[in-house]
């Protein structure tokens, strides 16, 4: 893994995020960690003093992204890497179209994203180095029957990510966009997973090939599975139990 | 004008610290108010920087507001008839030998390289290879201008105690806007170079020792590599300045050549630099020189520019490099005479103890100088050049820590501008008394400590 001095991880209360963190807090860096749940972020700061910085914001506040992430980097004293992993996707009813749920969806997934990644990627532009990673998912390469906006959201936030990393390509910033399977963590404790992976594993697998421009899988598999789904016709799609 | 910044990458001359900073070049003196005001209204820390020069991390702060002052580069007034040059902080040393030479002037003090500015010089209280006779760049002021944190200018002179802590203040007790320096008059632009080949620590402080008397440059280089009876063997250089024809006053006579050798474009020295630049190689590199000057221009004299002689380090540009990706650190001590032998002599003996030799030693001769935070001795001054790598950095900092521990013993000094290892403890054994006087004048300067650099944060230089 490269080392990364200053870090800012969003969605670092739990799951995915948390590991993150964790994990870049072992290999030395200063992590700001961002989240809505204030005594969770504090218990992982005193996990790792010094070293994880709390700092509470709701993403969905998009007008307060900019003074959080000029503050995160005044905590750090720098940035050379954010991972924005916040992320929401409530349970849908197979018949369920709720407008309300749907939007909440994609401020948290994608208009939260854009607040903090578009910071990013304006400092790093200037600066000239840099990485941004972004959390998507498997779940955003097609649009299936169960999760219509969860879906959409992923897929807005891969286009998003794909068009930094053509933008800041010759600045010298890299624009990762990792598409995790299923992991265990709190977004899918209600479900009954099989072949889930740890998010500490996952978080490993991130970090490693953080500084990798580009859209990676996190299992060799989901790269073969994936590249044959993506192709799949419609008419095909539809037909499959997923 | 309206002035704007920019989010920049701000490294160390090494390339071993770096810091992302909002860069502002102010024009003027109103300029530095407004960054004063801009830093108080966004509660960030102010960092000066010169031209970068120098190796560690006094001219870096993270998410600072930096004031670079590149751009405040006038020269204000020059009197060819005594010598006397008024200059903005950010006019070069190359800059003023362009201005003055000319007319037969020369500055007083230069250091290695001529990029470094007039305003990181005097904060850091820069040295020449003609140290032993001229002392530092502060002795040479008639006057300096500093801005304190609240918008006012003072003039100081030499006589007030506060330019004691102004001059090598480490751009920590205000901003130096402009100063007026005596230049030194010399009868040509050449020097007389005088090169000899020396076998051992013996032979270097013995013909150091001669020449010292009427030289007016002198530096060594030490092989670093060498032990035994052969440890500290290297080439003494002794010159003096030269009569000769005015037309070598003039720039052309003057500027580094394209080329080295004739041959090689300098642009791409350093490439090849960064091929030879591991421990064996240098371990032959550094013996083959010694080899060919026992036997090329030994013992003999030959007249050189002063640009050629004083910025031999300009005359490949990016040398530095060489040294990517972990770049190096410098680590220059200065010891009275008395003991400098002994803790040279064990400084090297550490390295090779530790297979982490210096892939350069360059020793000079000092004196004192009246300034709270300086590195003047009446002794010698060794400066070392270590590449850092990930896997050599923790024991690179240790060994740096042990020769510490022989400076100081020895009532040895260190120097800012050259360093990234100084602990508090070791600072605070260094500079004694001296460090609560010149946070006395820091404070009056700058009461509520807008000034920072993470050298000041590292070394305890500022009040943890
Ligand atoms: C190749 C090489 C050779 C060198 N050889 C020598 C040598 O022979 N002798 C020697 O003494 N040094 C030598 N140096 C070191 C160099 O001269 C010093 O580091 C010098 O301070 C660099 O000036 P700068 O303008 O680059 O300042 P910077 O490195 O940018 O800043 C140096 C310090 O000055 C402060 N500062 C800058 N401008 C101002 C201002 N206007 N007011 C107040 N504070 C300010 C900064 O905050 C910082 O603490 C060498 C460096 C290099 C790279
Ligand atoms: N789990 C999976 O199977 C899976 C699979 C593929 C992709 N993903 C993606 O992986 C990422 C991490 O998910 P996870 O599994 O780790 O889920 P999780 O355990 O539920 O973590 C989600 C994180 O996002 C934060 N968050 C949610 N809403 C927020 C808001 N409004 N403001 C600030 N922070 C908010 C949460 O913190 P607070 O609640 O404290 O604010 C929490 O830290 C998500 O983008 C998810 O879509 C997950």
């Amino acid at each position: 893994m490269k080392r990364y001095e200053r870090a800012i991880v969003v969605g670092a209360s739990s799951g995915l995020g948390r590991a993150i963190a964790l994990h870049l807090a072992q290999a030395g860096s200063t992590v700001v960690a961002v989240a809505r749940r204030g005594d969770r972020l504090r218990e992982l700061a005193d996990s790792s003093p010094g070293r994880i910085l709390p700092l509470v914001h709701d993403v969905t506040r998009t007008e307060e992204a900019a003074r959080a992430f000029a503050d995160a980097c005044t905590m750090a004293g720098g940035l050379d890497l954010i991972v924005y992993s916040a992320g929401f996707m409530p349970t849908v009813g197979a018949t369920e179209f709720n407008t309300e749920k749907d939007l909440r969806i994609f401020a948290v997934n994608v208009l939260g994203a854009i607040a903090w990644l578009n910071q990013a990627a304006e400092r790093f532009q200037q600066a000239g180095h840099g990485a941004i990673v972004g959390i998507g998912s498997v779940a955003g390469d097609r649009g299936r029957r169960g999760q219509p906006a969860y879906n959409a959201s992923k897929a807005a936030l891969h286009a998003y990510l794909e068009a930094l990393r053509n933008r800041l390509y010759a600045r010298g910033v890299s624009v990762a966009t990792f598409k995790p399977g299923p992991m265990r963590t709190e977004m899918t404790a209600h479900l009954s997973l099989r072949n889930a992976m740890d998010p500490e594993v996952a978080a490993a697998k991130i970090l490693a090939k953080a500084h990798v421009s580009g859209e990676h899988y996190l299992s060799l598999s989901h790269r073969f599975v994936f590249a044959v789904l993506r192709n799949l016709p419609s008419s095909v799609f539809r037909r499959l139990p997923v | 004008m309206k002035l704007e910044g920019r989010l920049a990458r701000l490294c160390g001359y090494g390339m071993t610290a770096a810091a992302d900073a909002h860069l502002f070049q102010p024009t003027c003196e109103d300029d530095f108010r407004a960054l004063l005001r801009l830093a108080r209204l966004t509660s960030r820390k102010v960092l000066l920087r010169g031209a970068g020069r120098s190796y560690g991390d006094a001219a870096i702060l993270p998410e600072a507001i930096a004031v670079g002052l590149e751009r405040l580069n006038r020269v204000l007034s020059w009197d060819p008839t005594t010598g006397l040059l008024v200059a903005e902080a950010g006019v070069t040393i190359g800059d003023l030998w362009r201005y003055t030479l000319q007319d037969g002037w020369w500055p007083p003090v230069v250091s290695g390289t001529m990029f470094p500015t007039l305003g990181g010089a005097i904060a850091m209280n820069i040295h020449g290879k003609n140290a032993f006779r001229a002392g530092t760049i502060g002795e040479h002021l008639e006057w300096l201008d500093v801005m304190d944190s609240s918008g006012a200018v003072h003039r100081l002179t030499p006589d007030s105690a506060a330019f004691r802590a102004v001059v090598g203040g480490a751009g920590l007790t205000g901003i130096i806007v402009r100063a007026a320096l005596r230049m030194k008059r010399v009868p040509s632009g050449d020097l007389r170079v005088y090169a000899q080949a020396v076998d051992s620590w013996d032979q270097q402080f013995e013909v150091f020792e001669r020449f010292a008397g009427d030289a007016d440059y002198l530096v060594s280089w030490v092989d670093c590599f060498a032990r035994g009876k052969s440890a500290g063997r290297g080439l003494i250089h002794a010159a003096w300045y030269a009569e000769g024809s005015p037309a070598t006053l003039r720039a052309e006579h003057q500027d580094l050549p394209d080329t080295i050798l004739g041959l090689v474009p300098k642009s791409v020295v350093w490439r090849v630099l960064k091929l030879l630049n591991r421990r064996a190689a240098m371990r032959l590199l550094n013996a083959t020189k010694y080899r060919l000057g026992t036997v090329i221009g030994n013992g003999k004299t030959e007249h050189q520019s002063l640009v050629a002689f004083s910025f031999l380090l300009d005359y490949v540009p990016n040398w530095r490099w060489a040294y990517l990706p972990g770049g190096f650190i410098q680590y220059q001590s200065f010891v009275p005479k008395e003991t400098a032998r002994w803790v040279f002599e064990n400084q090297i003996a550490l390295q090779q103890e530790r297979r982490l030799e210096s892939f350069l030693g360059v020793l000079k001769r000092h004196r004192p100088d009246p300034f709270l935070i300086s590195h003047g001795v009446d002794g010698f001054s060794l400066a070392l050049d270590f590449k850092v790598t990930p896997s050599n950095r923790e024991r690179l900092w240790e060994l740096a820590h042990e020769m510490n521990e022989l400076v100081l013993e020895a009532g040895g000094r260190f120097y800012l501008a050259k360093d990234s290892t100084l602990r508090p403890e070791d600072l605070r054994r260094w500079l004694g008394p001296n460090l609560e006087e010149w946070r006395g004048w820091r404070r009056r300067f700058d009461p509520d400590g807008l000034l920072v650099s993470s050298l000041g944060l590292r070394t305890g230089l500022i009040e943890p």
